[in-house]
């Protein structure tokens, strides 16, 4: 079963092709991993299946859905969920006001109701509020769920936007070098939050460079170098596939 | 722990009494001590505060900078003056041999709608862009009405041009005049007084709508928008549609004061609606805190007393000082502003009072790195 | 056909001084990002500032004290251009957008309240300096103040072409423009740059300053915010950010104006007259921002997420 399905994604920023052709796909349930040197259009190709880039060619099909250029929020609200490689989170927010925001599309209160103080909107607030804390306990935050996001650590930030994310209850979750920063005992933390979130059945495409990482949680793993991908396949597999040793290792010694 | 919990609704019941009290008998201690000129001061501060709230939800909560808010409340100016006044006659004497005499209650919401619906038209084009050109091309808008309503005296005469539009009926409510001294349960309410208190009503209102939706979903959307609004669009927040609702709504809230300040001024003409009223207000919002509801309405009690205030020292002390007047108050009051715009933004981004998540965040003061 | 011609040509004139100014705000945009809108103040005080260097050297020979009041105005408005940048912007580079955006607005209000307080609130007429003559050009005038105006624009925005494009100073500032953060790892003194640009930008905008003031014969300090949001909406016509784009904004916004001001009144049937031209800017900003955001010029460049 496909979830998320990538034919001929291509991406240009001038002169530059950030992604070429970049077909892939992801079944449901999946850990799938998305390695490749710096520059390789990672971060791009997350762009592109959020809606924050429309692509230039080719297209992609999510749940049974064909998108090509649709808009962030309707995509978020399809089920599609992030993190940020340079942490975006609402810095002068407290973080839990920051989970209650990711709860957005999953609750309906409008003007009026928020005017009026219904019912309805009292007891989507509370829901929203004990979700939003649930989640700031499950992603391991000690600190108060008072203190603004600013305050909070790098690590700590990290954490907080994969419970922000998780409060959309998102089909795919992906994450953008979500270990970047953390210590070995944070990253192992990590490595167990995620294999959780895959069993709460939750599929999760991620970007590391942390090959550790990747190797021990990844189910299959695709390989992206100068815009292209070069390899797929289960991490052994790709760990001795000789182009992938040379994009490494290659020419610039990236 | 309810013990304590208790304690604190208690508490903060009681202060609502006290300030509920406190406003009650304002005008007549103002009226008593000050005069009754005070008085009229201080309903005009009333109006102003009304705009600087309506502004705040556009600047404080969705970050999106409006510099013609002023434009909007002309618009609720001169509906009202429109459709409340003689002047009509002038235009079509066929049609509205009186002019025009509509109730203030029909007005008030048609008002509040236009100058809502003209916020749509203006923020529909600009808001999916950079919040920049929302700044300039609001800029822009609060130029072209001040044109407009200069120069469309002719040939048709509808505004009256410079002159403006007077002899507009004052508020009446209920058939209760409020340009006349009436008597409510045997109390005596001269007409400022009887404005305040519709003022203070309208107050009132914006601010519990907007204490009601800073908390909301609807407020956290905002907030998150001003924030980061790449990440918001990414949590699946409608970005431009929310951004449309705050500038929809911060318009009509400044077509609302437009037409309440067009019935107690009985008079209304485009100098009331110039660039630097727009900036004042903004100036109201950013001095007390953007965002923060107290610290916008003690931003706006300030500085509208302020010219006041200006008046009767900075002129008799340059009398005293030098027998002529050098500095006039009116250009020191907006070069005041302009300075107190740049060191607030420089020392004090959260204003003279932030809320209290913005006090704490003050206080911890540990930057991290912005550089990521 | 005479009333066309000329009106093409007032266009012109006012459309020269449009891009002068319109550049400016393209320039530090291409580099900062940011619209810088005090720049209109900026234009104000160059207008200013050489009035009254020319009615103080009012007993000089014009041939000497209009050189030396235009370099006086461009030596002042660098120098208020940088302090601008150095008070304002630089400490609030990495602060919310909505930051800068504010201290700019009260740049604004400072520098034109200063004005009054220095110079009153009457309008300053230019003094007449050479016989301005008139030339006839198949039925339709310009005279020595106009063609100079264009002519002198003209060689300004070729100065400045040639030292972006050909000069090291110029090829720092596209590099900031391009990436600030690798401009820095390749040793460009960032902050120096955005000075510069800031002080080219000033020294256009002194010069635009006299230009109107001499056309008009008249100066004021409010001219400034007006002719800022007309020459900022040139930049955008253009394409924010490009230099070129600014040069034809400007221009196409000045034959716009002054042919929408000449015909409006046969379009509407009398009912709006000349007094509208300044709205022309506006509608015109309007119909850029939804229909080409990025401009004549501009290209589509995605904001990095
Ligand atoms: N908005 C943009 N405008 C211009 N170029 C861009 C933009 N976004 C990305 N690029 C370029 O596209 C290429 C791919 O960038 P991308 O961020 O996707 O790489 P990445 O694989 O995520 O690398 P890293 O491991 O460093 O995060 C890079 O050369 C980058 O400079
Ligand atoms: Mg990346």
């Amino acid at each position: 079963m496909k979830l998320l399905e990538l034919s001929g994604i291509g991406k240009r920023f001038g002169g530059l092709n950030a992604l070429t052709d970049v077909s892939l796909h992801i079944g449901r349930g999946e850990i799938y991993g998305l390695i490749g040197p710096n520059g390789a259009g990672k971060t791009t190709l997350f762009n592109v299946i959020t809606g924050l880039y429309q692509p230039d060619s080719g297209e992609f099909n999510f749940n049974g859905k064909r998108y090509r250029a649709a808009k962030p929020h309707v995509l978020a609200g399809a089920g599609i969920a992030r993190t940020f490689q340079n942490i975006r989170l609402f810095a002068n927010l407290t973080a839990l006001e920051n989970v209650m925001i990711g709860r957005h599309v999953r609750t309906r209160s409008g003007v009026m109701g928020s005017i009026m103080n219904s019912r309805a909107m009292r007891l989507e607030e509370k829901a929203c509020r004990d979700k939003a804390g649930e989640l700031l306990n499950l992603v391991g935050l000690k600190k108060p769920h008072q203190t603004l996001a600013k305050n909070l650590s790098y690590g700590e930030q990290r954490r907080l936007e994969i419970a922000r994310a998780l409060a959309m209850e998102p089909l795919l979750l992906a994450l953008d070098e979500p270990a970047a920063g953390m210590n070995a005992t944070e990253t192992e933390n990590l490595k167990e939050l995620i294999e959780g979130i895959r069993n709460a059945g939750i599929t999760v495409l991620l970007i590391e460079h942390d090959v550790k990482l990747i190797m021990g949680l990844c189910d299959r793993v695709a390989v992206l170098d100068y815009g292209r991908k070069i390899a797929e396949g289960v991490p052994d597999e790709v760990r001795n596939d000789p182009q992938v040793i040379s994009a490494y290792l290659g020419v610039d010694g990236e | 722990m309810p013990n304590a919990h208790e304690a604190g609704i208690f508490k903060r019941q009681r202060r609502r009494i006290l300030l509920a009290a406190i406003l009650l008998v304002l005008p007549f201690a103002v009226d008593g001590i000050l005069g009754r000129g005070w008085l009229r001061i201080v309903d005009f501060a009333m109006l102003y505060i009304m705009l600087a709230l309506g502004l705040n939800i556009v600047v404080g909560y969705a970050g999106l900078l409006d510099l013609g808010y002023i434009a909007f409340f002309a618009v609720g100016a001169y509906c009202y003056a429109l459709s409340a006044s003689p002047h009509l006659a002038l235009a079509f004497p066929q049609l509205f041999p009186d002019g025009v005499h509509l109730s203030f209650l029909i007005v008030l919401p048609a008002a509040a709608l236009l100058a809502g619906g003209m916020g749509v038209l203006l923020g529909a084009p600009t808001l999916k862009l950079r919040g920049d050109y929302l700044a300039i091309v609001t800029l822009g808008f609060g130029e072209i009405i001040r044109i407009f309503m200069n120069n469309l005296n002719a040939p048709v005469n509808l505004t009256n041009g410079p002159q403006g539009i007077s002899r507009i009926d004052p508020i009446s409510i209920a058939g209760l005049s409020l340009n006349a001294t009436q008597r409510i349960f045997g109390i005596t309410l001269p007409s400022v007084h009887l404005y305040f208190y519709l003022f203070l009503c309208f107050a009132g209102l914006v601010v519990f709508v907007s204490q009601r939706l800073e908390k909301s979903r609807i407020g956290r959307a905002w907030m998150a928008i001003r924030e980061d609004e790449i990440a918001a669009s990414a949590m699946g927040i409608n970005t431009r549609n929310l951004k449309l609702l705050a500038f929809a709504m911060g318009a009509a809230s400044g077509g609302i004061s437009g037409t309440l300040f067009a019935g107690f001024q009985g008079f209304v003409s485009p100098e009331s609606f110039s660039l630097m009223e727009s900036v004042m207000v903004l100036c109201m919002v950013v001095l007390g805190g953007m965002g923060h509801i107290y610290g916008v309405i003690l931003g706006g009690l300030l500085l509208a007393l302020l010219p006041e205030l200006l008046r009767h020292s900075v002129l008799p002390m340059q009398q005293a000082l030098f027998g002529k007047t050098i500095i006039d108050p009116e250009s020191l009051r907006m070069l005041l502003f302009g300075i107190a715009l740049i060191l607030v933004m420089l020392y004090r981004p959260a204003g003279l009072w932030p809320s209290r998540v913005r006090r704490r965040e003050l206080s911890s003061d540990e930057r991290p790195d912005e550089t990521a | 056909m005479e009333i066309f011609l000329q009106q093409i040509i007032n266009g012109l004139v006012q459309g020269s001084v449009y891009a002068l100014v319109a550049l400016g705000y393209t320039m530090v945009y291409g580099i900062l990002g940011l619209i810088n809108f005090a720049h209109g103040e900026v234009v104000m005080m160059g207008a200013m500032v050489s009035l009254s260097a020319l009615s103080l050297m009012a007993g000089l020979p014009p041939l000497v004290s209009l050189p030396l009041s235009l370099l006086l105005a461009v030596a002042f408005c660098m120098l208020l251009g940088y302090g601008i940048e150095r008070i304002a912007y630089r400490p609030l580079r990495h602060a919310p957008r909505l930051a800068p955006l504010i201290t700019a607005i009260g740049v604004s209000i400072v520098l034109q309240n200063l004005a009054m307080l220095i110079w009153g609130r009457d309008y300053h007429s230019f003094p007449q300096l050479f016989a301005n003559h008139a030339h006839r050009m198949a039925g339709a005038i310009i005279n020595d103040i106009q063609l100079a105006i264009v002519v002198a624009a003209f060689l300004m925005m070729a100065g400045l072409m040639l030292v972006v494009h050909r000069t090291r100073l110029g090829r720092a500032m596209r590099a900031v423009a391009e990436n600030q953060h690798a401009a820095q790892l390749m040793g460009v003194d960032v902050n120096r740059v955005v000075s510069v640009t800031f002080m080219m930008g000033s020294a256009l905008a002194a010069v635009a300053g006299v230009m109107v003031s001499a056309n008009y014969g008249l100066a004021h300090y409010y001219m400034g915010f007006l002719l800022g949001l007309k020459a900022f909406t040139a930049a955008v016509l253009g394409g924010i950010g490009n230099l070129r784009g600014a040069m034809l904004g400007g221009l196409l916004l000045g034959l716009i104006e002054s042919l929408g001001a000449g015909y409006i009144g046969d379009i509407t049937g009398g009912f709006m007259g000349s007094q509208y031209q300044d709205v022309f800017a506006f509608l015109v900003l309007i119909a850029v921002l939804i229909f080409r955001p990025s401009g004549l010029l501009g290209e589509r460049l995605a904001e990095r997420a």
